[in-house]
């Protein structure tokens, strides 16, 4: 995986990557809409992370994927999302403050078959991003911790 | 020696799980659903939001997903450690 793969591979990994990230965000923002959520959204989107690097090599791709950032990103995500716990503690740990409170992903939803707003859901949304960081800060530093350690190795026995 | 004891053993599993089968009841009626009926016609209201799925994972269980957050970090931190010689 040193030098990367052909030409053709890497222009279709240059067209298609965007989309895949869109994606991902996309799934992560509404997950209190449609199906999907932090979860599956942050492991999309760390699939095209695991995409950039089988294409072009670790070597390549330490200039844009950084390890320190994306441990950062990841310890963000937990925090943000144990402080959106820790908020409702006026109620109750987990308490849901935002929703129906008329502000930012605060308003009502409409009880029944509706097509969906992006702006309720309360803490559920705030979560989901949270959730979402995290996981796919936690998928890129394994996939790019393992890469980076079979290169050195392969290198170690080649000598 | 110990064959029969095994056999006898089998026997009797193979009676409870046939039992269990039996007695199973029919797909997608719970026992006790009053929870579910209660998410079901309260969740929209109460959290405004329109995944009762995610409602649930989200709000009415957060501590699973908190959990399920802190696997996840203790795994990251777990291969951080386990290669941080070869990657260094």
């Amino acid at each position: 995986m040193i030098g990367g793969m052909s030409r053709i591979v890497r222009t279709m990994t240059t067209l298609i990557f965007g989309f895949i990230l869109v994606y991902g965000f996309y799934v992560i923002a509404h997950g209190h809409i449609s199906p999907g959520g932090g979860f599956q959204g942050g492991a999309i989107v760390a699939s095209a992370f695991a995409l950039l690097l089988v294409t072009y090599g670790t070597d390549q791709i330490q200039s844009y994927l950084s390890k320190d950032l994306l441990s950062i990103l990841e310890s963000t995500g937990l925090v943000l999302f144990i402080t959106f716990a820790f908020l409702g503690l006026g109620a109750t740990f987990f308490y849901n403050f935002v929703s129906n409170s008329g502000g930012l992903f605060g308003s009502p939803t409409t009880i029944g078959v509706n097509p969906g707003d992006l702006n309720t859901g309360g803490t559920i949304a705030l979560m989901n991003m949270a959730v979402g960081l995290e996981v796919l800060a936690a998928l890129g530093v394994i996939v790019l911790t393992m890469s980076v350690a079979a290169e050195t190795i392969q290198k170690k026995e080649k000598q | 020696m110990k064959k029969p004891v095994f056999f006898i053993a089998f026997i009797f599993f193979l009676a409870f799980m046939v039992l269990a089968a039996i007695g199973m009841r029919p797909f997608g009626e719970p026992s006790i659903s009053n929870m579910d009926d209660y998410f079901i016609e309260n969740a929209q209201a109460e959290t405004a939001a329109n995944n009762v799925v995610t409602t649930i994972v989200f709000d009415y269980r957060g501590f699973d997903t908190l959990g399920e957050g802190t696997v996840l970090f203790t795994a990251v931190v777990g291969i951080v450690a386990l290669f941080r010689e070869v990657a260094k």
